[in-house]
């Protein structure tokens, strides 16, 4: 196996949950909801994927277990913020701090104890393909359902009657339930999908990229997923580009450390925040951009007359 | 049966007040059920989280010593946040006031001078303002979200932090351990009653920031603007009051205050620089915020509470070998009921029967109606 | 008194008797679409509709008059399946129904026209007819359908275009066109002709007799007397959550339409003694200004000046730029060169609100919660927000708040425009609209400004609080003050100004003296046409 074509593999699965957490993301701000708890939802997953493969002996129950619990933990965020109609900023906050303590509490047996791996994809004959074999058929299982989640989610959006219903929430959630659209059931709906996805994303860190239960293992990855969803300006495709772009930052810095630089590694470490930060004041400069792209009841509270 | 929100025609006063508190009886009661899932005695177990360290003197000085950073943040972050601003990277902002408050005693530890601790103090606070300035900046100029830059760039002052006391300053006696060296006693913030505890002035400086704060806000036209822009930013633009300036004025404050509570931290409750300087009280101090519903005043009991939680969270695992986590567990949910009843200050819950049968035709209109009236009676009389 | 009128008398008995009456005449002509008996819907205890009765027949255009806040839009909401009753019926062809939901009311044929557009703007005219459709008709077929209809009611339509670049009328046009692509019985429309030139709305008459000819029914609402005697055949009158009478529009009066509707008769402002204007005050030179974001409109070379004594009214169809110059005169933006604007011959173009406020001059913006207000603060915060700056008594110079004599002004002020309120000192948003603006309005004539801009002065608020403002607004100006009045209100503008100026796509023509005006003439400039080519014409 050549180095660029480990390289890739590795931008690869870094790309992976920030691809996954962000399209979660992506959708529940479709439709009008601001959740800031995707490092809350992803650390619960991550340390539920963790202990679920470590408890059952199947890694793949451990991805049903990530993904069950973020969504689960999302359903505290949807009551809250759709029905109880309380501030989306500091709720996703606090969601995200629950969960970094809650899942400092559940995995703190499971600190230092071996993971297993989701083995990779392996087609004989396929795989085996010089240079683009083992990138197209031999990654990790998480790997090709993002792929497909992103396919899924553009169709979703832009070709689906309910995608169309869902933007048309985001974009006024008054008019929407003017027109007796259930404004709730779509929200809560989309907020699960949120939290499904950041429990995936949150999988795959501890399954796939470190099998292994670390405190805190998400290191801000949850936030950087918020960001690429501002930078791809809430289009799916966009994320893609924005999540390989961030993967391959974050490998790069990692090869560098390796290679011995003459850059302290915490300078590299710091990399992927300060290209956020670059990533985040580009895009925003652009006015137009944003104020045509952002759903424009975000984050506003919803409360129907009666 | 179904329950919906009312819109109250004014804000509770009631509510207003006795929220926090039913957020802390319901916290409780959650704890009670997190103990006995994990095999504890619940009485037992809150009794030595939100007691025992009360019982003691010294006990009550570590109290002070935690509560001050979660204070001091909070009442910057309780500013911020009335403007409609949101600086969530106060950890950030602690730690490289911790840093630059440093510089003196690090790197000249041959400067002696009663000056050294004021000066340090003033560096912290500087040193905090400046790297808050940073994500208002981008905010003011660029529109950028404050949010996510500010949050982005506590990791960037982490992994600074890191780089420094395991590089450039780390103590060349020090056995290659990763920290400087120990402060000299002019650059450590004196106790306050050494004979009883270790409590410095730190928690001086949290209450007096937390009356001026509160003055301020109550008092003056600047508080005031921070009012409006916070409850209405177009009628803040009427006013002519400037959004710009004021996330600037926000984030230089509240920057300022984490500065000091970091500078604080280190010149007094730890007498150097390490690479972990803070048990996260730049993320704790939003939930003291909260918790203090936006008032100054009421971040100083919020941060006791605060303070109280970690406490206990030590006291437990050494009473009961229950897991010091569990604190960070009760911080998340204190904020949780806390905003959730927050609700309850602008709206009243409904109790609503599903099917309303449909008065026959013969009904008189004024017959209908009083039954409505028993109806909707009925109804808030179940919520309040 | 009213002839021809079923009015209710104050006892019950009476009341029931004179309904019931009405009912039967109906119904021996057979064919009644819609019948709703005591419908009663609560707001905490507000009574918001209290026992109404209404019935609505085939093929007629049925009209439903009342004050801002006499129950109308809450009645219409229960009837389209928004909001549901507390206690009454509804009879749908004879049929009792229960509407839970719009989409049942659609369902039964029943197609709605909201007054506040319930459009989405990030979205294309095609999707957002098809959000209301049924969930198998496809896209593409919708467009096409849409495009169909549009050219059969001439009512031109681009089933492409984003709905935020398009004007209100175009929107109101979306609306129409996603009611009848649901083939419905009935249609309600809520204030239509608000937003539309009076051009516009004979136009939309034509489209509403021709789908009564089709048999359709309409039910109408608006507080536009002459248009309800013009086109329907009959009217239901509502005051304070009650029907107050039943009557065939065209066999009333405006001035008796408009007594039922208040219960009192409707004082119009005198417009004074004609004084001679004196210096101008405030004085508007080439503004431009280029559109703050992708829905604004951009201000092309606007020019106008207002002398002291004089009130000129700024017409326009809403979203032709009225806010964008409220905005720059206000100084809420500021213009590049400080000649643009002056107050009181002194460039104030480069200066904020604040100062400007300082030159003597007050501002009432249109949105009064969330812009002249702030929502949940107090009438006494909501006096310190636009004084502040101008009354050192309220904020002195070390930046200390005197709340003391901020309310002491609050309550004068509350007395002077007579503001109704539940305590001391309330929250804005717990007053009523036209309370509410009284305060705002008052809270800037206590400084006696030399020159006042208001946006809006009467929008949602009841006739009452609307001829009280109104009158204050002439006795301002006939102080000496410059007043400059913007209105979508053509009726109140031809009340109260000395001459009216119009604005169109940005651009202002130059103003028309009262004595010169007339409905046609301003209305064709409304609609954009060439200032001097039809001044000529009318004259």
């Amino acid at each position: 196996m050549g180095l660029a074509e480990s390289i890739l593999l590795t931008i690869a699965t870094a790309a992976t949950p920030l691809l996954i957490a962000a399209l979660g993301e992506l959708v529940v701000e479709r439709s009008g909801v601001l959740n800031l708890g995707v490092e809350g939802m992803m650390v619960i997953g991550a340390v539920c994927g963790f202990a679920g493969a470590a408890l059952s002996g199947s890694p793949w129950i451990g991805v049903l277990c990530g993904v069950l619990a973020g969504a689960l933990f999302s359903l505290l965020f949807g009551v809250l913020t759709i029905t109880v109609a309380t501030n989306q900023v500091a709720t996703g906050l606090s969601l995200t701090l629950l969960g970094l303590g809650l899942s400092g509490l559940i995995g703190e047996s499971f600190v230092g104890s071996p993971g297993l791996r989701l083995p990779n994809l392996y087609v004989p004959g396929l795989t085996d393909i010089p240079l683009v074999g083992r990138l197209l058929f031999g990654q990790d299982p998480i790997f090709y359902i993002s792929i497909l989640l992103l396919i899924g989610v553009s169709w979703f959006l832009f070709r689906t009657r309910t995608g169309l219903t869902l933007r048309a929430i985001g974009d006024s959630h008054a008019s929407a339930h003017a027109l007796g659209i259930e404004v709730v059931a779509y929200r809560y709906a989309a907020v699960l999908f949120g939290g499904a996805c950041a429990g995936l994303a949150g999988a795959h860190l501890s399954l796939v990229y470190t099998p292994q239960w670390v405190e805190n293992m998400t290191a801000g990855r949850g936030w950087i997923a918020l960001a690429l969803v501002v930078f791809a300006s809430w289009r799916p495709m966009r994320i893609l580009f924005g999540a390989y772009l961030f993967g391959a930052v974050s490998i790069g810095q990692l090869h560098a450390q390796a290679l011995g630089v003459g850059i302290p590694s915490q300078f590299l470490s710091a990399l992927p925040y300060l290209a956020t930060v670059v990533v985040l004041v580009i895009i925003s400069r652009n006015r137009r951009l944003t104020m045509m792209n952002t759903p424009a009841s975000l984050g506003q509270p919803f409360v129907p007359e009666r | 049966m179904r329950f919906e929100l009312v819109r109250r025609p004014e804000r509770s006063a009631l509510f207003s007040a006795l929220s926090p508190f039913l957020a802390f009886g319901l916290t409780l009661i959650a704890g009670a059920i997190l103990f006995a899932l994990i095999g504890q005695n619940p009485v037992n177990a809150l009794y030595s989280y939100f007691v025992e360290p009360l019982t003691e003197i010294w006990s009550l000085h570590e109290l002070a010593i935690k509560a001050a950073p979660l204070i001091l943040i909070a009442v910057g972050l309780t500013i911020c946040y009335r403007s409609n601003n949101w600086n969530i990277g106060a950890e950030g902002q602690f730690i490289i006031g911790g840093i630059v408050g440093s510089i003196l005693p690090v790197l000249y530890p041959e400067f002696q001078s009663p000056l050294v601790l004021p000066l340090m103090l003033l560096m912290g606070m500087v040193g905090g303002a400046v790297y808050a300035a940073v994500p208002a900046f981008l905010k003011a100029r660029f529109n950028t979200n404050e949010i996510l830059t500010s949050l982005m760039l506590v990791y960037v002052a982490q992994l600074l932090l890191d780089w420094l006391v395991r590089g450039p300053w780390r103590n060349p006696g020090g056995m290659n351990f990763p920290e400087t060296r120990q402060f000299d006693a002019q650059a450590v913030l004196p106790e306050l009653f050494p004979s009883s505890g270790r409590a410095n002035w730190g928690i001086v400086f949290a209450l007096v920031a937390a009356v001026l704060a509160w003055l301020m806000l109550s008092r003056t036209l600047k508080g005031f603007e921070i009012r409006v822009m916070g409850a209405s930013p177009r009628a803040a633009r009427f006013a002519g009051f400037s959004a710009k300036r004021m996330v600037f004025f926000v984030f230089l404050l509240s920057g300022a205050l984490a500065g000091l509570a970091g500078i604080s931290e280190v010149s007094g409750a730890i007498g150097q620089l390490r690479p972990t300087i803070s048990p996260g009280y730049g993320f704790t101090a939003i939930i003291v915020a909260f918790l203090g519903r936006l008032n100054p005043l009421g971040a100083v009991a919020a941060g006791l509470l605060l303070a109280l939680t970690y406490l206990g969270g030590e006291a437990a695992q050494i009473s009961l070998g229950v897991s010091e986590k569990v604190a960070r567990v009760f911080q998340g949910m204190l904020l949780f009921f806390v905003l959730g009843c927050d609700t309850l200050i602008h709206y009243r819950i409904r109790r609503v029967a599903q099917a309303i049968a449909p008065s026959s035709i013969t009904d008189t209109p004024a017959a209908s109606s009083s039954e409505a009236a028993a109806l909707e009676a009925g109804g808030t009389g179940g919520a309040r | 008194m009213f002839q021809g009128c079923h009015k209710n008398r104050q006892t019950g008995l009476g009341e029931q008797q004179g309904l019931q009456g009405l009912d039967a005449r109906v119904s021996s002509q057979g064919d009644r679409l819609l019948q709703v008996e005591g419908l009663t819907k609560l707001f905490g205890t507000l009574r918001a509709c209290d026992g109404v009765n209404l019935d609505i027949a085939r093929g007629e255009i049925h009209a439903l008059l009342g004050e801002n806040g006499a129950g109308k839009s809450t009645l219409v909401k229960m009837l389209f399946g928004s909001l549901e009753p507390n206690v009454g019926t509804i009879l749908w062809n004879n049929q009792n129904v229960r509407l839970t939901n719009p989409a049942e009311a659609r369902k039964l044929g029943i197609g709605m026209v909201f007054q506040h557009f319930s459009l989405f703007e990030a979205l294309t005219a095609a999707e957002n007819i098809a959000l209301s459709l049924d969930a198998t008709t496809p896209l593409r077929a919708t467009a096409d359908r849409a495009r169909e209809l549009s050219s059969a009611y001439g009512l031109p339509l681009d089933p492409n275009a984003l709905v935020g670049d398009l004007s209100v009328g175009e929107r109101q046009r979306i609306e129409i066109i996603r009611c009848l692509l649901q083939q419905p019985e009935l249609i309600i429309l809520d204030e239509p002709t608000s937003v539309l030139t009076p051009q516009e709305a004979d136009k939309l008459f034509e489209t509403l007799e021709r789908l009564r000819a089709e048999g359709k029914s309409i039910l109408y609402i608006s507080h536009r007397l002459e248009e309800v005697k013009r086109i329907c055949d009959r009217a239901t009158v509502m005051r304070h959550g009650k029907v107050v009478a039943h009557c065939d529009p065209r066999q009333e009066t405006a001035a008796s339409l408009a007594r039922m509707m208040v219960g009192a008769d409707v004082k119009i402002a005198s417009r004074g003694e004609g004084t001679t204007a004196g210096e101008p005050r405030l004085v508007v030179r080439n503004l431009s200004r280029k559109p703050a974001n992708p829905f604004a409109t951009a201000l092309k070379n606007v020019s106008l000046s207002v002398r002291g004594g004089e009130l000129i009214g700024i017409a326009g169809v809403a979203g032709n730029g009225q806010s964008e110059l409220f905005e720059a005169i206000s100084g809420e933006v500021l213009q590049d060169q400080a000649e643009t604007v002056s107050i009181r011959s002194r460039p104030a173009g480069r200066i904020g609100i604040s100062e400007r406020r300082r030159l003597g001059a007050a501002f009432v913006p249109e949105e009064r919660l969330g812009h002249a207000a702030a929502p949940r603060m107090t009438l006494s915060e909501n006096l310190l927000l636009a004084r502040h700056h101008t009354d050192r008594t309220f904020a002195g110079k070390s930046g200390l708040l005197h709340f003391g004599a901020v309310k002491r002004a609050a309550q004068r002020i509350s007395q002077a425009m007579d503001v109704r309120k539940s305590g001391d000192d309330p929250e804005a948003s717990a007053l009523s609209g036209g309370n509410l603006q009284k305060f705002i309005i008052g809270r800037e004539l206590d400084r006696q400004p030399a020159v006042m801009v208001v946006n809006q002065p009467t929008w949602g608020v009841d006739a009452g609080a609307a001829a009280r403002i109104r009158q204050a607004l002439v006795e301002l100006a006939r102080a000496g003050s410059a007043v400059l009045v913007i209105s979508q209100d053509l009726d109140e503008l031809f009340e109260i100004s000395d001459a009216i100026a119009v604005m169109h796509h940005g651009e202002l023509s130059a103003p028309i003296p009262i004595a010169e005006a007339s409905f046609e003439r301003i209305g064709l400039l409304m609609g954009g046409a060439d200032a001097s080519g039809h001044a000529t014409a009318a004259a």
